[in-house]
């Protein structure tokens, strides 16, 4: 006998028919508002994230699920699937990396302009995974820095949403200056990126 | 008439006679083997035949046997008589230490990416290969990755505790 599923049981009024973002804190007066430009950039930046797939293997497969209308990544400002990585912001590795793919993983993360994020989807992405082998990448931080992990093998599209949101958090509260900063430089020399 | 095993067998014995050895019949696929050296000679023979006609080859693979001193490395070619479906095994053996076989990308074009994958995985050196490199692994790799000498799991990363995995 199977668990009867069950869902929605717990009573969510609706309080606006339009999901809206809140404003970032400020001072208001008549006519004006103001407030500081750093987190009106990322309040700006955070809903309007045009990731890039980079989809190997089966991590993919539940990325198509997540793209889909039942959980539907577009909700979050990710409308636009980029295939072109100039115009992206958030490169999305999902699945096994073999060594031979690592410089093209590389390559395309280097033709992505700043700011750049990187979310490395799943155990293979994440540390190589269950292939511990001569010719797996053990996890895609060896070759560029990855902002957000997200496990499971492969995880499920909730899980993914979560790893989003948390990219999104993170490009919400990024400091205007950090990409020039002599940590992110470090960071990107020990990476062999100038 | 339709080719049978036992003409088959009686051919090569009657062209090489002593130099076929190892002669075995697993699941009904006739496999034997030769010296390294004549493996060309018996692979032009097995084409050429009118009768014998083996002029598909289906695969080239290599395996690795490290306790035969000055074999180890076995060349396996399957064959495929496509006229009257007949498949047969030929193996050689040559030594790990100077693994030099002749290639057989003159008689099958087939040969060419499977010798450079039995190069890749096993180190296996063609002679007349015209172009002998890796063609699956990355090229920066130092080692043959299939030879038994090496451990499967990466040797690379540094994150593996040994102690988490029950060794030492």
């Amino acid at each position: 006998m199977p668990r009867p599923v069950q869902y929605n049981i717990t009573e969510k009024p609706i309080e606006t028919p339009i999901g809206t973002v809140e404003g970032p804190p400020g001072f208001t007066g008549e006519g004006f508002f103001a407030s500081k430009l750093s987190d009106v950039v990322g309040l700006a930046r955070k809903n309007s994230i045009w990731p890039l797939p980079f989809a190997t293997s089966c991590c993919g497969i539940e990325f198509m699920a997540l793209m889909g209308s039942h959980y539907d990544l577009a909700r979050f400002g990710s409308e636009r699937v980029s295939f072109s990585p100039r115009q992206c912001d958030l490169l999305m590795v999902m699945g096994t990396i073999a060594k031979k793919m690592a410089p093209i993983v590389k390559q395309v993360y280097l033709q992505m302009a700043e700011p750049r994020w990187v979310l490395a989807m799943g155990a293979c992405a994440s540390s190589g995974g269950i292939f511990d082998t001569y010719s797996v990448l053990q996890g895609i931080d060896q070759i560029i820095p990855v902002d957000v992990y997200v496990p499971g093998c492969p995880p499920r599209p909730e899980a993914v949403l979560d790893g989003f949101m948390k990219v999104q958090d993170l490009v919400g509260k990024e400091n205007l200056r950090r990409r020039n900063s002599d940590k992110y430089q470090e960071l990107m020399k020990s990476y062999g990126i100038q | 008439m339709a080719l049978s095993s036992e003409i088959i067998k009686q051919k090569l014995l009657d062209k090489f006679g002593e130099e076929i050895t190892g002669w075995e019949e697993p699941y009904g696929m006739i496999t034997f083997s030769s010296n390294k050296d004549l493996n060309l000679k018996v692979l032009q023979f097995l084409y050429d035949d009118p009768e014998l006609q083996f002029r598909f080859l289906t695969d080239l693979c290599a395996v690795h046997y490290p306790e035969k001193k000055g074999e180890e490395i076995a060349v396996v070619y399957h064959l495929h008589n496509l006229v009257d479906n007949i498949r047969i095994r030929f193996k050689i053996n040559t030594d790990i230490n100077q693994p030099d076989v002749f290639s057989a990308t003159a008689l099958y074009a087939a040969a060419n990416w499977m010798e450079r994958e039995t190069f890749d995985f096993y180190g296996v050196n063609f002679i007349g290969h015209p172009n002998l490199k890796r063609i699956l692994n990355v090229d920066d790799m130092e080692y043959f990755p299939m030879r038994k000498e090496f451990p499967l799991e990466d040797q690379t990363r540094l994150d593996k505790d040994d102690e988490m995995f029950g060794r030492n």
